[in-house]
């Protein structure tokens, strides 16, 4: 037997590539390494997913409900508790090697929709020095401590990184009693929206300390403080500038990486700048019939982006299984200026096309810009918290492109 | 029966009970302050099984003795104990004349301490072994005999066969004096009790001086000398094929770059004396020029951002730096003290000359076990496991076939493994850390941030305690402070 398509990942991506994939018609496998589904939805327990796509407030347990709900009515085909190996491809033929407490298998599939989501970077990857002690988590890992098996993790926290991530988490901590004594980020600015400095810290009178670095986290056994310094605009810390913080707490809260070692293996074409592969308006791979969505192609902010993608890769998918999908990996789309990234990476130059991407830096007054075709559009303000959408329009592309770019000035 | 007490479960206390547990009329107990074997300084050093070239004989007569004799018997114990080892043999690495020269003397004292199979090669051989290594290294010493090990597993591994045939293991159990009468020991004093003993053996690593002094033996200090390293992800290369030195200075050996057992380029370590015994932070100065020394011999250093993890060990130096192995003038007191660098090599030779010190000059004539027990069997490694073994295992318990660490393919069921073998040994504190040395997992690509709550999932079902309460390396590093509400609840009350 042959699947149309296995999805790799139970979190909203792979959800939503599974029931759009199942309503058209396509035979589905869905594997997820965990024992629930909804990914790191279901420890998200606060408010503000779903403003988009379902149009409401919704907490991220919630959310996933409704996909899940959705999956099992259509009688989707799943398993749980079954971690993905392995990825083979010969010509137009998959195989995806799992294993669950069923046994290890090897199934046949005609296409693969990955959305493996992110991993959290740890302190080593930040090079916070200093001992190596209980009390030190990554942001994720707290909040499956406390809001998946209910555990407190401590008593005075400092958090490392002021992204949405990190900022929610400070508010988390302060509704369960904890004292927050800081959120410190490295950049002059705060990596997460408005409303969530707001709502997180100031409504808690949590310090934000912008410009500040976390140099070492000191302790015997568990965390007993964290020493701090200032840091200058090529962000090195000043001489002079070190204090100390106790806590017996420090969150690693400091940014995603796609996680995507499986299709490393197979030699997949990545990008540097998202940390995920590079891909077509399909959300195609270069190799074909594996497409990717969710964190796994490009750290999103809103679930509700996680969604559309593993939307789009579930119909790219119908249409390779139908044979009737277009090569699109024509015009290269390049990212320039305060500009970090953009997906996709290529168009087929055939359609009107939407493009994500995040800035490097907030600028007011930005002009954006495909160089080659002259288009600019403006916007008042941009933020690297907030991913932007742009639209490109079939009737901008000149015919002969091979190449696009994208500048933000 | 004698009663025999080693203070110290690290690899010297660990090799020392394995090699008497051969003997009927010795009853060996082993005390440990800390709540697993292994985490002294066995726990974060180099690893290296030294060939033995380095140990000056004449100012460290012990060390010169005892390393390439190590060496030798560390090739059986690594079969029998089924301890991960490769040997891969090393290459010090000179890049001028005077380094070269230098190379001669190495040469020159290892034949006389009985290595084999050493020879200086010319800058050509060097670097067709080695291409990436510096243009500008001149020749090299290779010592084909030099081996690398896993340590904690290899203390993990004494300590399981040594329970096996009959000796005790004590945690949590910092011995805080040692009573001594007419002469002779009697017996140590932990903080829950006393235990009897005609025999102590003193091998408490950083704290030998203090063991000493608690016997009246009061001739030798202990100095921490720290050094830090840097270790990889495994993809992160490029990865030397042998161990690679750089000409040694009179203090250390220099700092290594290596692929160690694991498959992860490893670089390090520095040497930096200070005070404070339980120090181990990694300093920024310290981690830098770990950094700088290495790119000397390997200029292709991977990104920093491929580093999973730094960390540092530190030496138990004294000021002659050679070992003490002997049987002191209270009777019944041994010590194995100053077991700095080549300490891990030395192990097994270690625990040898223990055994004759009790012959010799303790008078005690030993009786062997008719069924002494060699061989020890290492846990499931998922990982290794071809797919075959994979469902066998799988049908026996399906909890092979739940993946907890994913970067490393751990499976709960070497985890399960691992728990009842540490139930086995004794532990009473189920720790992260014990897992992690005898599984892997957590040591991967994302440094445990998946598993690590998971790992401390299964410790609680399995230690039956509530979850908060499962620790990261042993008492006073639990994970939490109480259940999700419990801040609030004390803020009411
Ligand atoms: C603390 C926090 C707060 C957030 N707050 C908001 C918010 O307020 N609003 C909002 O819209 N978004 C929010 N998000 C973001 C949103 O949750 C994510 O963008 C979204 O969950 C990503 O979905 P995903 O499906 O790509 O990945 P995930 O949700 O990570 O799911 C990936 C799944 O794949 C599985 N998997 C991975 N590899 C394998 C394998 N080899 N085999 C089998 N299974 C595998 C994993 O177990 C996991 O279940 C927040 C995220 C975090 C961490
Ligand atoms: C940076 C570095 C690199 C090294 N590299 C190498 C190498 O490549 N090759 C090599 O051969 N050697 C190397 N060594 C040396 C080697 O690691 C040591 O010689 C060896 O591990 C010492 O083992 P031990 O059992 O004597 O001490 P430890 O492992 O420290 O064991 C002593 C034990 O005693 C316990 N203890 C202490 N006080 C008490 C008390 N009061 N009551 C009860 N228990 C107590 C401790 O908790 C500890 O578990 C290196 C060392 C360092 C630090």
């Amino acid at each position: 037997m042959i699947y149309d398509t296995v999805v790799i990942g139970g979190g909203p991506a792979g959800l939503a590539a599974s029931i759009k994939a199942r309503e058209e018609g396509l035979n589905v496998l869905l594997l997820d390494e965990k024992d629930y589904l909804g990914g790191i939805l279901p420890q998200c327990i606060h408010p503000g997913f779903g403003l988009h796509y379902f149009k409401e407030d919704l907490t991220g347990p919630e959310f996933a409900h409704r996909l899940i709900e959705k999956l099992e009515d259509m009688g989707v085909e799943k398993r749980l508790t079954a971690t993905v190996l392995d990825i083979t491809v010969e010509g137009d033929k998959k195989k995806v090697k799992y294993v669950s407490p069923e046994g290890l298998e090897s199934v046949a599939t005609k296409s693969i929709i990955y959305a493996s989501g992110a991993r959290e970077r740890h302190r080593f990857e930040l090079g916070i020095v200093g001992d190596r002690v209980a009390g030190i988590f990554t942001a994720g890992e707290a909040q499956t401590l406390m809001d998946i098996y209910g555990v407190m993790p401590g008593k005075e926290v400092v958090i490392v990184g002021s992204g949405d991530v990190g900022l929610i988490m400070a508010r988390r901590f302060a509704l369960e009693g904890a004292r927050v004594k800081a959120v410190v980020e490295l950049m002059p600015y705060p990596g997460g929206l408005a409303r969530n400095i707001v709502q997180c810290l100031q409504d808690f009178s949590i310090p934000l300390y912008l410009s500040h670095r976390v140099l070492e986290i000191r302790g015997r056994k568990r965390v007993e403080g964290v020493k701090i310094a200032k840091v200058d605009d090529n962000l090195e810390s000043l001489p002079g500038t070190e204090f100390d913080m106790p806590c017996d707490t420090v969150i690693i809260s400091a940014g995603l990486i796609p996680r995507i070692k499986l299709l490393k293996k197979l030699g997949v074409e990545m990008d540097a700048n998202t940390g995920g592969p590079m891909v077509d308006e399909n959300l195609e791979t270069s190799i074909s019939g594996i497409f990717v969505a969710g964190n796994a192609l490009l750290i999103n902010d809103l679930v509700d982006y996680v969604v559309e993608q593993g939307e789009i890769a579930a119909l790219s998918a119908k249409k390779y299984v139908e044979g009737s999908l277009q090569p699109s990996r024509r015009i290269r789309i390049r990212a320039e200026g305060n500009l970090r990234f953009v997906v996709p990476q290529y168009v087929s130059g055939k359609r009107d096309v939407i493009l994500y991407g995040r800035v490097k830096k907030p600028q007011e007054g930005a002009i954006f810009k495909f160089r080659e075709i002259g288009e600019e559009r403006r916007y008042p303000v941009v933020k690297p918290s907030e991913m932007f959408k742009i639209k490109l329009r079939v009737e901008r592309i000149p015919s002969n492109i091979r190449e696009l770019t994208l500048e933000v000035k | 029966m004698y009663k025999v007490i080693i203070i110290g479960a690290g690899i010297s206390g660990m090799s020392i009970a394995r090699e008497l547990s051969k003997y009927e009329n010795l009853k060996i107990i082993v005390v440990e302050r800390k709540s697993d074997v292994g985490w002294g300084v066995s726990k974060a050093n180099t690893a290296l099984i030294h060939g033995g070239y380095d140990d000056d004989p004449d100012l460290y007569p012990v060390r010169a003795k005892l390393c390439a004799r190590g060496n030798d018997i560390w090739r059986k114990w690594v079969k029998e104990l089924q301890i991960p080892s490769v040997w891969n043999g090393a290459l010090v690495i000179a890049k001028n004349d005077e380094e070269m020269k230098e190379l001669e003397i190495l040469l020159k004292r290892g034949e006389r301490n009985g290595v084999n199979g050493m020879r200086i090669i010319s800058k050509e051989e060097l670097l067709k072994m080695e291409p990436n290594l510096s243009p500008d290294s001149q020749g090299a010493l290779w010592i084909p005999s030099v081996g690398q090990i896993a340590p904690i597993p290899a203390v993990v591994a004494l300590a399981e066969n040594a329970v096996d045939n009959g000796v005790k293991i004590i945690f949590d159990s910092p011995v805080e004096k040692i009573k001594v009468k007419d002469g002779k020991v009697k017996g140590v004093r932990v903080s829950n009790g006393f235990i009897e003993g005609d025999i102590i053996i003193n091998a408490a690593g950083l704290y030998a001086d203090e063991i000493s002094k608690m016997a009246g033996l009061d001739y030798f200090t202990i100095h921490p000398r720290k050094g830090e390293y840097w270790l990889f992800d495994d993809t992160a290369g490029p990865k030397p094929k042998h161990v690679l030195f750089p000409a040694p200075t009179k203090k250390t050996k220099g700092v290594v770059v290596t692929t160690e057992v694991s498959g992860h380029l490893m670089i390090g370590p520095n040497a930096k004396d200070q005070d404070d015994k339980e120090d181990l932070a990694n300093t920024k100065e310290g981690l830098e020029e770990v950094w700088n020394k290495a790119k000397l011999i390997w200029p292709k250093l991977p990104p920093r951002s491929k580093v999973i993890r730094t960390f540092a060990g530190l030496r138990p130096e004294t000021k002659k730096a050679d070992f003490i192995i002997k049987a002191e003038e209270v009777y019944g007191f041994i010590n194995v003290a100053g077991i700095r660098s080549p300490g891990l090599t030395a192990a097994p030779a270690i625990a040898m000359e223990v055994k004759e010190i009790i012959e010799r000059d303790l008078g005690i004539k030993l009786k062997k076990k008719n069924k002494w027990k060699p061989y020890r069997k290492e846990i499931t490694h998922f990982f290794m496991l071809s797919p075959q073994q994979i469902r066998e295992k799988i049908r026996e318990n399906n909890a092979y076939g739940k993946i907890v660490c994913k970067c490393n393919k751990v499976s709960e069921g070497d985890i399960l493994e691992a728990i009842e073998r540490m139930k086995k040994i004794g532990i009473k504190v189920p720790s992260i850390d014990s897992i992690k040395f005898r599984t892997k997992a957590t040591t991967g690509t994302c440094q445990g941030s998946f598993c690590r709550v998971k790992i401390a999932v299964i410790l609680a079902r399995e230690y039956n305690i509530p979850l908060w309460k499962v620790t990261l390396k042993g008492r006073g590093s639990e994970i939490g402070v109480g259940d999700v509400k419990s801040l609030l609840r004390e803020v009411e009350a």
